[in-house]
C-alpha cells in the first residue's frame, strides 16, 4: 500500500479508550483526518473480545469478533489506537474464526489491520514540528505492541521528532508491566508485584509525564501511581503527538 | 513449602502469597535471572542470525516430531545395534519398576545420578528410597538440593533460590570435617570431594538424555560439571532416562540444535561438555559401563501428540530460557508453581500431564506478555498454548483432547462472560452501559478489591469516545 493511495481508513476506537480514554481515539481521528484522511468511525463496534478470549471463553469472544469482521468489510485499513487491540484484530481473529463463513474475511481484516503508530510511522511516514516547552517523558511500550505487533519502535520514532522532548524509558523497559487483562484481578498479587516494580522504574526516570500507546497498561501503572500519591501524569501517546504537534485540545 | 505435587492447583494461591512475601528469594530470582537473560543476550548479537537459528531448531524439532513413531523405532533398532538395550515406559510408575528392576539385575548398592528433569518428573529418587535404595544426586545444584530434602526451583539450575550463606551452613551441618565458609571455590571444592569418592564407588550411574539421534542410535547429554561424563562412563552400569519426544532424526540435525540449547540456557557458546554416548564398553577398550540402558517414557505424552496444536509443546528442549524471560516467575520462583517444570514450559506441561482438574490454575497465572514465546529456541508458542488450556480448563466440548477439560469452569464467571457477550454483541445496549458509567464516573459493577487494594478505582471520563464521534460527524456533514 503506498501512502497516497489511503484516503480512507476505519478506527476502531477500543472500549477502554471508549470510556476512560476518549481523548486517545479524538485524537487519533484528528491525526489522521490530519494527514487528509477520512476516518471512518462504524459506531456498530463494542469490544474486540480480548477479554473472554484471554480467559478461555472463546463462544463468547467469536461473537464479538464475528460483529467486527462483517461491520469493518470494506478494503480499507483498520487502524487500532492500542497495541493489544490490533494484535487480537492481526493475529487472533483468523484462528478464531478459522472454521467457520468469516475465516477468509478475518484474514483480510488481519491483513489491513495496523496499531495507530504503525500507521503514522510507516505508512503515511508523517513529518511533524514541536509546538511545546521542553518536557521530559517516560515511555511505556506494551507487551502486545512490542512482541505480538513489532511496533515498539515507531511511538518512539513520532515522539523523536519532537525537539522539545526528551523521551526515556524506565529501567527494564521490556517488563510486563502486570496488567494482563483478567489477569489483574485473578492474580492479583502477582500483578501488583509487577507493577509496583514497573512504577519503581518509572518513577526513577524522574519524568514529567509518562506515555503508553495501550490504555489497559495506563489504567494499571497509572492507577498504582495515584495510589503511590506520585505527580506523574499519564496520557496515552496520540494525545500528547496531538497537543505537541498544533493540535488543540482535541 | 517445596515438594512436587501431582495436584499443584490445591493451595496454589498460599504458595503465591508466600513466595511474593519472601523479599530474599525474590532478591535471589530477580538477580540470578537478570544474569542469565544478559548473558544469552551477549550470545546473541545478532539478531537475524537468532530467528534463523531459531526457524532451523523448530524445523528440526517438528520434523523429528511428524515422524516420532517411526524414529522411535529406528532408535530402538540403531541402539540395539550399538549395545544399549532399550526399555519402554508407558507410566511413570512403569519406568520406575524397569529401572529398580535394572539395579537389582545387577545387584547394585551405590548409585549415582546425573542431572535428568526426566527422572525428577517420574519421582526417581522416591521410588528408589522405598526399593531401599540410595541414589546421590552428582549435579552440584542437584546435591545441594538433595541434602536438603528439597526440589530443584529451577530446571537447569536446580540451586538457583539458595544463596551461599545458606549452602554454606548445610555444608558445615551436613558433611562431616567441614568448617563454615562463604567462599565459593571452597564450598564447591567439598561438594566435589564428596561427589568423587561416590562416584568412584558406584555400580550404577543413571543420566538424563539431551538429544537421542535416531539415525546413528547416539545418546547426547550436556553438562558442565563432568558429573555427567562421570556417571555415564564410571560406573559398571549406565541407565539413561529420556522422555520419548527427545529423539532427533539425523546427526546433522544435532549442530543447530547445539547451537541453541547452552546459548539459550546459560548464554554459553557451548557446554564445558558434550557427551555422544553410543553403546557400552567394546572388548578391545579398558574403560566404560559394561551395561548401558535406555529408558523411553511417554508418561502421558502420545496425549499431548494427538492434539495438533498441543503438539508443539513436545519440540521443547529444557533450556530454561522460558522460565528466565518470565515475569512471574522471576517474581514467584520455581517452588510456588509446585511442579517439576515451573515457569511457562512448566504451565503448558504439567496441566497436561495431571490434568486441568489438578493443574488448571496454574495457567492463570500469566499475563500473556510474550516474553516466553518471543525467546523459545524451538518456537513453541507458549503464550497461545497456554491460552488454549484456559480455554480447555472451561471448554464443555466432550471432544477436548485435555484431561479434566472444563473442570475450572466456575457458574459465576461462565455467566459474567454471557453477560459480557450479550451487551457487547447489541451496540445499542452498550451504548446505554458506557453512558450510564461515564455519567456516573463509576464502573457498574465496580472492579473487584483486587484491582483497588493497588490500585486507585478506575474513573470512566465524563463522555464517551463514541459520544464524541457522533458530534464530530454532525460538524463535518454539509
Amino acid at each position: 500500500m503506498n501512502a497516497p493511495a489511503i484516503h480512507r481508513v476505519y478506527l476502531f476506537g477500543t472500549c477502554l479508550i471508549d470510556v476512560f480514554h476518549p481523548r486517545a481515539g479524538m485524537a487519533a481521528v484528528r491525526l489522521l483526518e490530519r494527514e487528509g484522511i477520512e476516518v471512518v468511525f462504524p459506531e456498530e463496534q463494542t469490544c474486540c473480545g480480548q477479554p473472554p478470549y484471554n480467559s478461555g471463553y472463546d463462544d463468547e469472544a467469536r461473537a464479538v469478533a464475528r460483529q467486527v469482521v462483517r461491520r469493518f468489510n470494506e478494503p480499507i485499513p483498520v487502524i487500532v489506537p492500542s497495541g493489544s487491540c490490533a494484535g487480537m484484530l492481526r493475529h487472533h481473529y483468523p484462528s478464531l474464526l478459522a472454521d467457520g463463513p468469516l475465516a477468509e474475511a478475518a484474514q483480510d481484516l488481519a491483513a489491513r489491520t495496523y496499531e495507530l503508530h504503525e500507521f503514522l510511522n510507516r505508512v503515511l511516514q508523517v513529518t511533524w514540528q514541536d509546538h511545546g516547552d521542553p518536557v521530559k517523558i517516560v515511555m511505556h511500550t506494551s507487551c502486545s505492541a512490542r512482541r505480538e505487533m513489532g511496533v515498539s519502535e515507531d511511538g518512539l520514532a513520532l515522539l523523536k521528532q519532537l525537539k522539545g522532548v526528551d523521551v526515556c524509558e524506565p529501567e527494564n523497559a521490556e517488563a510486563c508491566c502486570g496488567f494482563g487483562g483478567t489477569f489483574a484481578v485473578k492474580m492479583s498479587d502477582i500483578s501488583a508485584a509487577m507493577a509496583t516494580d514497573k512504577c519503581s522504574a518509572i518513577r526513577a526516570t524522574e519524568a514529567d509525564q509518562l506515555l503508553s500507546s495501550d490504555c489497559g497498561c495506563l489504567l494499571n501503572i497509572d492507577g498504582m501511581l495515584r495510589k503511590q500519591g506520585a505527580n506523574l501524569p499519564a496520557e496515552h501517546l496520540a494525545e500528547f503527538l496531538w497537543k505537541r504537534t498544533g493540535g488543540d485540545t482535541p | 513449602m517445596s515438594g512436587f505435587t501431582d495436584h499443584p492447583d490445591q493451595d496454589f494461591g498460599v504458595r503465591i502469597h508466600d513466595a511474593l512475601g519472601d523479599a530474599e528469594l525474590r532478591e535471589s530470582f530477580h538477580g540470578a535471572m537478570t544474569f542469565l537473560r544478559d548473558k544469552r543476550r551477549a550470545q546473541f548479537p545478532d539478531a537475524d542470525a537468532l530467528e534463523t537459528l531459531r526457524d532451523s531448531g523448530a524445523a528440526i524439532r517438528d520434523r523429528a516430531l511428524a515422524q516420532l513413531p517411526d524414529l522411535l523405532e529406528q532408535l530402538e533398532d540403531r541402539c540395539r545395534h550399538n549395545g544399549i538395550q532399550v526399555h519402554w515406559a508407558e507410566t511413570a510408575d512403569d519406568a520406575n519398576r524397569i529401572i529398580t528392576g535394572l539395579i537389582r539385575a545387577v545387584n547394585g548398592q551405590r548409585i549415582v545420578k546425573g542431572k535428568s528433569m526426566a527422572t525428577e518428573e517420574i519421582g526417581l529418587n522416591t521410588a528408589l528410597e522405598d526399593a531401599g535404595f540410595t541414589c546421590l544426586e552428582s549435579d552440584m545444584g542437584e546435591y545441594i538440593v538433595q541434602q536438603a530434602h528439597e526440589t530443584p526451583s529451577h530446571i537447569i539450575m536446580p540451586a538457583i533460590h539458595r544463596n551461599k550463606a545458606s549452602i554454606a551452613r548445610q555444608f558445615a551441618e551436613q558433611i562431616p570435617d567441614t568448617p563454615y565458609t562463604e567462599d565459593v571455590d571452597e564450598l564447591i571444592g567439598t561438594g566435589r570431594r564428596v561427589l568423587r569418592r561416590a562416584f568412584a564407588e558406584a555400580d550404577v550411574g543413571i543420566s538424563g538424555v539431551n538429544f537421542a539421534i535416531a539415525e546413528t542410535g547416539t545418546l547426547c547429554l550436556v553438562e558442565n560439571e563432568g558429573n555427567g561424563r562421570m556417571s555415564t562412563t564410571v560406573p559398571d552400569t549406565h541407565i539413561a532416562v529420556m522422555g520419548i519426544e527427545k529423539v532427533i532424526e539425523k546427526l546433522a540435525d544435532l549442530p543447530d540444535l547445539m547451537r541453541l540449547l547452552p546459548r539459550s540456557a546459560t548464554g554459553q557458546a557451548i557446554t564445558t561438555y558434550v557427551n555422544m554416548i553410543s553403546g557400552p564398553r567394546r572388548e578391545d577398550e579398558c574403560d566404560g559401563p559394561r551395561q548401558v540402558h535406555l529408558v523411553l517414557i511417554d508418561n502421558g505424552r502420545s496425549r499431548i501428540y494427538a492434539d495438533r496444536q498441543l503438539r508443539a509443546t513436545l519440540r521443547c528442549i529444557r533450556c530454561g530460557a522460558c522460565m528466565n524471560h518470565c515475569p512471574v516467575y522471576e517474581r514467584l520462583g520455581g517452588h510456588a508453581y509446585g511442579t517439576v517444570y515451573p515457569g511457562p514450559i512448566g504451565q503448558v506441561v504439567m496441566p497436561q500431564l495431571f490434568g486441568l482438574d489438578h493443574a488448571g490454575k496454574l495457567t492463570q497465572a500469566c499475563s500473556l506478555n510474550g516474553a516466553c514465546g518471543e525467546v523459545c529456541p524451538v518456537r513453541i508458542p507458549l503464550p497461545d498454548l497456554i491460552r488454549r488450556l484456559r480455554h480447555e480448563g472451561v471448554s464443555a466440548d466432550p471432544a477436548s483432547p485435555v484431561r479434566g477439560h472444563g473442570r475450572q469452569r466456575r457458574v459465576s464467571e461462565a455467566l459474567i462472560w454471557r453477560a459480557w457477550q450479550w451487551i457487547h454483541t447489541r451496540p445499542a445496549v452498550y451504548r446505554l452501559v458506557t453512558r450510564a458509567a461515564t455519567r456516573a464516573r463509576r464502573l457498574l459493577p465496580p472492579l473487584p478489591r483486587a484491582w483497588t487494594r493497588h490500585r486507585a478505582p478506575l474513573e470512566p471520563a465524563e463522555r464517551s469516545f463514541q459520544e464524541w464521534v457522533r458530534h464530530h460527524k454532525k460538524d463535518h456533514r454539509p
